[in-house]
């Protein structure tokens, strides 16, 4: 089981998992891409209440959601790999770009040294890999008190800051 | 130069805590070794064929003498009293221990120096010309654009694990390069317009390696405040979609090259068109704050050639080869650009001991303003001598093995560490360029060759950049022995070319027999003022490996 940050803390009761494209949709199912693009009219009305979320593999780049992203309340998107670095992308593109107002959460080859990152680019939740140190990864949002480029949280690079 | 504010005084600081709690984790056995492998490398360290390797970033070159005073500290306390100039223009320790490498980084930080992004698949070290905001030629100086792309490099959330490394580099004088921007990942050449605005030329796809390829270029013209959001486009295009399936095929110029150049034009202008007027636009104020740390140092109202400086190149040969190679115009009169190159005989090309560190410091302090560059050829420069102290200088360069009067010369060599210290090669290369020093150590031959490049490398990683010397030497391993193989053509001026090879490759004793056979073909076959590359580019390739090969049968 991965360990869950949301806000600064471990969340414990968290109901959302991962669903197979040939399994049953449960509620807080996270469905696949390719499931929602071939039933999005079905689906449509169990994510605007809520029910379903969204994967996004590191392959599977922003712009194939686009705006279609606000009808979700969570978005995963995935890490095969900590070196994988696409999700960074897609995460600051379905905020800043696709206007994605809900929780977007990390998954897969999630890392403590990775966090700070993270948060930069837009995701709000951390389903960190189950062999890292919980105190630790905490203390990681706090690495850094001065950025020099713009991200999610502000949009103002430090050279219109400083 | 750049000073620090407090804030990158502050951000340093908070990273040099960052890797000191990193590497606890890591010794306490919390971190694996592959995963901590991209937090070292992001902090300069690299596990070498012996011992961690310490790569210090010395941001486009520019250094001042306390920060000199303390790598050369630092190779005194914690590695063996000496360290070695990139081709990045960065500074290499090869012995530090892994475990007091956060010591070092604290050390550095002190100085407003570091290790950041100077190793893994993140952007590094931002490079230019060495001689940038000393010369006439220039448009404009480029070192604070080198600045502001640091600073937005510099632990970029979005561009922390990229396919592959990523080298940006920039030019701004018509007509020349010294940072062989068209081998790099991005090449920035800063331009001005018909209507007289600064800007800039964008290349991309650059790159030496496995696959050497030329950069081609992405946008004519981009204004000048669009900088960032522009480079911010070309690497979100990267980021999504290089290829991370293969580290071979992970560099930008595989995705442009399978893409075409236009088609990735298209997707970037299509990106930067979405951000192109968000707040990551540079404004006037911004440009003009870190232009404020460039200006020009307090010169004195001085002529060109005072006397003394006329008689003393009169009356001693010596002063006036060294003058004559070593010494370059400045755009301040009575001024001159200093090279102190690190190519002494019996050294490692790039090498400086501790105590000829904190010499080059005392140099900088007496006679350029404190202030010191490192060049991608791997020499030092004084940028700001006056040219009445120029023998003085002269004399005391001399007496600390400074002032090997060779620049741009065959024995001006590029070598990479090669396989004395790195684990990747598959031979050699310092032996090599050693065996070619002791071998052309006669001043008069080499100064009548008149200006070749010869790179060597030992793998094909091309760390000593063998694709763009005149004559270019790759280190291959053959069946367990170290061979030698011959490229010729390569330049990475402005008129950028890839070299030839030669044919078969030779061991490495045959290596500076083989290298004069080509010197000597060269000089039978050569017009009047001709270089080697200009012969070898009148004459063709054929001839040349003919004279090596003997006739094709």
């Amino acid at each position: 089981m991965a360990q869950l940050i949301k806000q600064g803390q471990l969340v414990t009761n968290d109901e959302w998992h991962l669903i197979e494209d040939d399994a049953i949709i449960a509620d807080y199912g996270i469905i696949s891409l390719k499931r929602w693009q071939e039933n999005a009219a079905a689906l449509l009305p169990l994510a605007q209440a809520g029910k379903i979320g969204l994967l996004l593999n590191s392959d599977e780049t922003a712009d194939l959601m686009g705006d279609e992203c606000r009808h979700f309340v969570l978005i995963a998107i995935h890490f095969p790999k900590f070196s994988d670095g696409r999700g960074y992308s897609t995460a600051r593109l379905l905020r800043e770009r696709h206007g994605f107002k809900g929780e977007l959460r990390s998954v897969g080859d999630v890392l403590i040294d990775q966090l700070f990152f993270m948060n930069r680019c837009g995701f709000s939740s951390f389903a960190l890999r189950d062999d890292q140190d919980l105190n630790d990864a905490l203390a990681a949002f706090n690495t850094f008190t001065v950025c020099y480029q713009n991200d999610v949280h502000d949009q103002r690079p430090l050279f219109r800051r400083r | 130069m750049y000073v620090y504010d407090e804030y990158d005084q502050q951000l340093l600081n908070e990273r040099v805590a960052q890797f000191k709690g990193q590497m606890e984790r890591y010794l306490a056995g919390k971190i694996a070794d592959d995963e901590f492998l991209p937090l070292r490398l992001q902090n300069g360290i690299y596990v070498q064929r012996y011992a961690p390797m310490l790569r210090v970033a010395v941001p486009y070159g520019q250094m001042n003498s306390a920060q000199m005073r303390a790598l050369a500290r630092i190779a005194r306390e914690y590695d063996k009293g000496y360290a070695h100039f990139s081709t990045r223009q960065n500074v290499q320790f090869n012995w530090p221990k892994l475990e007091q490498c956060p010591q070092i980084l604290a050390d550095l930080a002190d100085v407003q120096m570091h290790a950041v992004q100077t190793s893994g698949n993140c952007i590094r070290n931002t490079t230019t010309d060495e001689y940038a905001g000393v010369i006439a030629e220039e448009t404009v100086d480029p070192r604070p654009y080198c600045e502001i792309i640091r600073q937005w490099s510099t632990f970029h959330p979005e561009f922390a694990f990229l396919p592959r490394k990523f080298k940006i580099a920039v030019n701004a004088v018509p007509g020349a390069d010294r940072a062989a921007i068209q081998v790099h990942d991005i090449g920035v050449n800063i331009i001005r317009n018909a209507q007289g605005q600064i800007g800039y030329r964008i290349l991309v796809g650059g790159g030496l390696g496995r696959t050497p390829i030329i950069g081609e270029e992405i946008r004519s013209f981009l204004p000048e405040e669009d900088l960032l959001t522009y480079l911010d486009a070309i690497i979100r295009v990267y980021n999504q979609f290089g290829r991370r399936d293969n580290k071979y095929k992970a560099r930008i110029k595989i995705l442009v090259k399978a893409l075409g150049v236009e088609r990735m034009a298209e997707l970037v202008e299509a990106e930067w068109e979405r951000i192109k007027n968000g707040d990551s636009k540079l404004t006037a104020a911004e440009l003009e704050r870190v232009k404020k740390h460039f200006t020009d140092p307090a010169y004195k109202t001085l002529s060109d050639e005072p006397a003394g400086l006329t008689s003393a190149r009169a009356e001693n040969a010596a002063f006036a080869r060294w003058l004559q190679r070593n010494v370059r115009a400045h755009k301040q009169a009575g001024y001159a650009i200093v090279t102190l190159t690190l190519k002494q005989k019996g050294t490692p090309p790039g090498d400086v001991t501790a105590e000829q560190m904190d010499q080059i410091a005392m140099l900088a302090d007496k006679y350029s303003f404190g202030e010191i560059r490192s060049t991608h050829q791997q020499n030092l420069v004084l940028a700001d001598v006056e040219q009445s102290e120029l023998f003085a200088l002269w004399q005391e360069a001399k007496a600390l093995g400074l002032a090997t009067p060779t620049l741009g010369l065959l024995t001006d060599m590029i070598c990479c560490p090669g396989g004395d210290f790195c684990a990747l090669a598959n031979a050699k290369s310092i032996p090599v360029a050693e065996a070619i020093q002791l071998r052309f150590d006669d001043l008069d031959y080499l100064h009548d060759l008149g200006e070749i490049d010869l790179n060597i490398s030992g793998c094909m990683n091309a760390c000593g950049h063998h694709h763009v010397g005149n004559i270019g030497v790759l280190g291959v391993d053959k069946k367990g022995e170290e061979f030698y193989q011959i490229s010729l053509g390569g330049n990475a001026g402005e008129d950028t070319s890839l070299g030839k090879i030669l044919g078969p490759s030779f061991a490495r004793d045959q290596m500076p027999d083989i290298i004069a056979k080509i010197l000597d073909f060269y000089v039978a076959k050569r017009n009047e003022g001709e270089t080697f590359l200009e012969t070898y580019r009148r004459i063709g390739h054929d001839p040349f490996k003919e004279a090596i090969y003997g006739p094709a049968h």
